[in-house]
């Protein structure tokens, strides 16, 4: 293949991060007041990103730069999913940022790169590629976490996400610097024919631990899941917004893939690995989030739990497993998208709210955001006929089919447990005293954004749903 | 009747016209007047709950009229389902698929009878947020249709679990002082009985590949695995009947939800259960069901006599008619396992005529809580020399309960318990105490409410019933009374199913059950 034609399959990724730099020099040559070009600017990189995906070259499963780099029906499903929540996030941001004086045009910038090694993540057939892929996002949100520079919240936020990232780092390199060792090469490929049935190697096996528990910790599954919370709470919300929902679809599909296709040999010593993890999260998930007071800390624990939830999807393996995973993860993205946009309008004079308490009687105040907000925390819940429901459906199915009947039951009690904390929240909704009025006044995306979300839980998807399940079914299909 | 009309999808349209009402009341309050902080103005408001109320009236008699029209349509000499009708939805075997059969069209007939007395019994009594709670009603009407008809499990697990979510807010809006712990008691208890059913119907799915419910009675699973399956149902329909020991989330809720919210509970949502049991446990995993009826009779047996001993000794008379539910309906779930026709007949009979008497004691209850504010049964007395009319009618209900020969009551306990005679007559002989037990309840709650000297003050000037309460009670009443003295109505309606149903049940234990 030229490289001409190589380069004409990454062309969403060269035209993402050229546009970035070009955002980036225009921004510092024009200063501060041209960060509304450029925040519209980077919302429409996105979007023709996504569309180069869309439209793109479309010979599935083309393995470029010597195997490092593989645009299949998955990372291009992976890819749009990310790209679109990644400028959504940017339009909800505009108007919070503002408010706080934080408009500055790094914030956009910033979400394109972490979006740029987001798209190498889910391309990544390589250690290497996965590897650059994983630093490029975790740098950028470092930098996103700490984004309020001048406040400690944030910045506390900022340097805990960093150490742990790179502790977490440290593991999944250390992990792929044995697997290179004993397999004696990087690409998925070549591991997964060294990585046998026939050959159990205990430095191999290792190695794979290694990177799980790093990939664990980009995914926030329990016990990796220490610096969620602290995180979700310091950072500015919609840069939380942002966290909850693009680089953890990210880090999942990257997951799947190298389990799947570089370890598939050996699928009994992983397997356990990944259930366990799945049980931690939801237990740790649904328990933690009963006692928390601050909405942003309650939905860190409640991402904690959805993960939880995919993973059983990955240990489900196969085919129904991989499809249930990004059904799963595709539903919670758009609910915590919509969920995020809800709570950035708790807004009263004088700033942000982030306490639980001050949704009181909000159905008295503010109908249809008390509507919006419902119909979101029972699709998080999983309660029927939300469209979240399905997502928890199709995950059992898988486990049950795979004979993981003990996970599917584990995830349906845990789920009981977290409906309780979201069920508390639509009581504070419905059932308290109102508190003051949020403002009315916020901006056109916040409003369209969740009440779009909500409208796809309940009733969109309820009754659609099997098209977003062919759409994961044929992006799944790229890995078997 | 046209071939046109019959294949109109009459299901599809009787569950969602009343959530077209619930649309209908979002839009006109949308319309509303507003003032600058965005609140609907005060006369404003008025208006708008008054339209609220018409159109909430107005739908449920849509939909009852509808119902009637598919019972005029129906074949009662057919067993299998009628008025079916499927689309594609979820694909691989699970569809949209409704229908109904003799046993499910009198479900169909007695939510949409119930519903519109439950809005009119609320006109009045429901003073804040009445457009909410007319939403809310209206909704929950649609789920519980939707849950008689659906002939797929999935949508049938769709629509019984989201008849939680109006039930929640009913509870927990429009509830008493301790409204908050009761709705959550019921919504998490229901919820966790109901999460292993799913995680059966998923097992069940990926043995057979369909979630079709016809096509799923007709399969046989394997001995073994029709144990846990009915172990999965049972715990979601046990806790949903409420059965002993589960049944501590009913009282509560029925003390703390608005009468009509009660009126649904008893005369409805508890009726889940037992068509749960009828429609899956029963003709899916009828070796599992032989083998656990001891657990059942065992557990009705508890259920009937201890609760009813505990309804002895409630202070609360919204607490004893719930304990009075829970005893009755360990009537239903001995006659639905006895396994025989006059014990199935008399379950269903013993939930229709539950349905009807329980909904109208709720309502008496009602009736004064409206005019005094308490439901403390010290906090009655003499009722009768100034509620007349009052007295009279709670004195049926009161006899229907107990189970009066003449009253729907009766037919109902003595079928189910001469169901379970056949089978065991040591059953029979304990729950025969139950109907002792709930003659000494239901007469010292009479008794101490309308008897005795009118001595309190608060009561002097109490009023007897109107118009709307009077016509509301009497209707139920000559339902009861109907169904009391010509019970065949209902039976021939079920017993082309029930036949059914008895002979596959049969057939299942003789093959394999013969085989162990």
């Amino acid at each position: 293949m030229s490289m001409v034609e190589t380069l004409s399959f990454a062309v969403p990724e060269l035209f993402l991060v050229l546009a970035a730099m070009a955002l980036l020099i225009f921004g510092v040559f024009t200063k501060e007041s041209n960060t509304r070009q450029i925040t519209l600017g980077s919302v429409l990189v996105l979007v023709a990103a996504s569309l180069f995906v869309i439209f793109g070259p479309k010979e599935q499963g083309t393995s470029l730069f010597e195997g490092a780099f593989k645009v299949d029906g998955l990372s291009s499903f992976a890819k749009v999913v990310i790209f679109l929540s990644a400028a959504i996030t940017i339009l909800m941001s505009d108007r919070f940022l503002k408010g706080e004086q934080l408009g500055r045009f790094e914030y956009p910038v910033l979400i394109l790169l972490a979006a740029f090694g987001m798209s190498l993540m889910v391309s990544a057939t390589d250690l290497i590629s996965l590897y650059m892929g994983i630093e490029t996002q975790s740098l950028a949100l470092y930098i996103l976490a700490a984004f309020n520079r001048d406040s400690r919240r944030s910045t506390e936020a900022g340097l805990k996400y960093f150490v742990l990232g790179a502790l977490s780092s440290c593991l999944l390199l250390y992990g792929a610097s044995l697997v290179y060792g004993f397999a004696g090469a990087t690409g998925f490929a070549e591991i997964s024919k060294i990585a046998t049935i026939d050959t159990p190697n205990a430095g191999l096996i290792v190695g794979l631990v290694f990177v799980i528990c790093g990939l664990a910790f980009k995914v926030s599954a329990a016990p990796f899941h220490m610096w969620t919370p602290d995180v979700y709470e310091g950072a500015p919300t919609p840069v939380t917004a942002f966290f909850a929902a693009a680089p953890k679809f990210a880090a999942m599909v990257l997951f799947s893939r190298i389990l799947i296709s570089a370890f598939p040999n050996i699928l009994d010593q992983w397997q356990p690995i990944i259930a366990i993890i799945a049980v931690a999260s939801m237990v740790v998930g649904a328990f933690s989030a009963i006692t928390q007071k601050n909405i942003k800390r309650l939905m860190a624990y409640s991402s904690i739990s959805h993960m939880g939830y995919a993973l059983i999807g990955l240990a489900a393996l196969g085919i129904e497993g991989l499809t249930a995973l990004l059904v799963y993860m595709s539903l919670y993205i758009i609910m915590t998208v919509g969920t995020f946009a809800a709570i950035l309008q708790m807004r009263r004079r004088g700033g942000m709210s982030e306490s639980i308490a001050d949704l009181g009687g909000l159905c008295q105040t503010n109908m249809p955001l008390a509507i919006v907000m419902t119909i979101l925390f029972l699709s998080l819940a999983g309660i029927p006929p939300m469209a979240g429901f399905w997502g928890k459906l199709y995950i059992f199915s898988a486990a049950v089919e795979a004979d993981l009947l003990w996970l599917a039951i584990v995830g349906a009690v845990t789920s009981v447990v977290s409906a309780f904390y979201y069920l508390n929240v639509v009581k504070i909704i419905w059932f308290n005293e109102a508190s003051k009025p949020f403002e009315r006044d916020i901006g056109p995306f916040l409003g369209v954004t969740a009440i779009v979300a909500a409208f796809l839980m309940f009733p969109g998807l309820t009754i659609f749903i099997n098209v977003l399940r062919q759409l994961s079914l044929t992006a799944a299909g790229a890995l078997f | 009747m046209t071939e046109t009309l019959a294949d109109a999808p009459w299901l599809s349209l009787l569950t969602f016209a009343p959530l077209l009402g619930a649309i209908f009341i979002i839009f006109q309050r949308m319309m509303a007047r507003r003032d600058e902080a965005g609140q609907i103005e005060a006369n404003e408001l008025v208006q708008v709950e008054n339209r609220s109320k018409w159109i909430a009236l107005g739908f449920t008699l849509i939909t009852f009229v509808i119902s009637i029209f598919v019972f005029f349509g129906f074949d009662s000499s057919v067993a299998g389902y009628q008025y079916v009708e499927k689309a594609g939805w979820l694909g691989n075997g699970i569809n949209y698929k409704m229908g109904v059969d003799g046993i499910s069209i009198l479900f169909v007939l007695l939510t949409t009878f119930i519903m519109p007395i439950c809005i009119i019994a609320s006109w009045d009594s429901i003073k804040n947020r009445v457009a909410d709670y007319m939403i809310a009603f209206l909704v929950l009407e649609t789920l519980m249709l939707g849950v008689f008809c659906a002939l797929d499990l999935v949508l049938f697990y769709l629509f019984f679990e989201a008849s939680l979510i109006p039930m929640f807010l009913i509870i927990g809006i429009w509830g008493g002082a301790n409204r908050i712990y009761a709705a959550f008691k019921f919504f998490l208890y229901t919820l966790l009985g109901s999460v292993l059913m799913l995680i059966a119907i998923l097992w069940m799915y990926s043995q057979v590949g369909t979630t079709d419910i016809p096509t799923l009675q007709q399969y046989t699973f394997s001995s073994g695995a029709q144990t846990w399956l009915w172990l999965a149902f049972f715990a979601s329909f046990a806790v949903k009947m409420p059965m002993w020991p589960v049944h501590t989330w009913l009282p509560d809720a029925h003390v703390e939800a608005p009468t009509a919210g009660s009126v649904v509970l008893a005369a409805i949502l508890l009726k889940m259960g037992g068509y749960g049991f009828l429609r899956f446990s029963l003709p899916m995993f009828p070796i599992a069901s032989v083998d656990f009826a001891p657990l059942v009779y065992a557990l009705s047996i508890v259920a009937i006599i201890y609760t009813s001993l505990v309804a002895l000794a409630q202070e609360d008379m919204k607490k004893l008619i719930a304990y009075s539910s829970v005893a009755h309906m360990g009537f239903v779930t001995l006659g639905i396992f006895s396994g025989t026709k006059q014990g199935i007949e008399g379950a269903l009979f013993q939930m229709l005529s539950h349905g009807f008497i329980s909904g109208a004691l709720f309502l008496c209850v009602g009736v004064v809580y409206d005019r005094i504010h308490t439901r403390e049964i010290k906090a009655y007395g003499g009722l009768v020399h100034r509620m007349p009319i009052y007295a009279v009618l709670f004195l049926f209900f009161t006899m229907g309960n107990v189970g009066l020969p003449g009253t729907s009551g009766f037919i109902g306990e003595f079928l189910s318990m001469a169901g379970v005679f056949r089978v065991n007559s040591w059953v029979a002989f304990f729950a025969a105490f139950g109907v002792i037990l709930s003659a000494a309840y239901a007469l010292r709650l009479y008794r101490e409410v309308i008897f005795g000297e009118l001595v309190k003050e608060n009561l002097m000037s109490i009023k007897d019933v109107d118009q709307r309460e009077l016509v509301l009670l009497s209707v139920l009443a000559a339902f009861a009374l109907y169904l009391g003295v010509n019970p065949t109505v209902a039976l021939d309606i079920f017993s082309a199913p029930v036949d059914f149903l008895i002979a596959n049940y049969n057939t299942a234990n003789s093959i394999i059950g013969g085989g162990l």
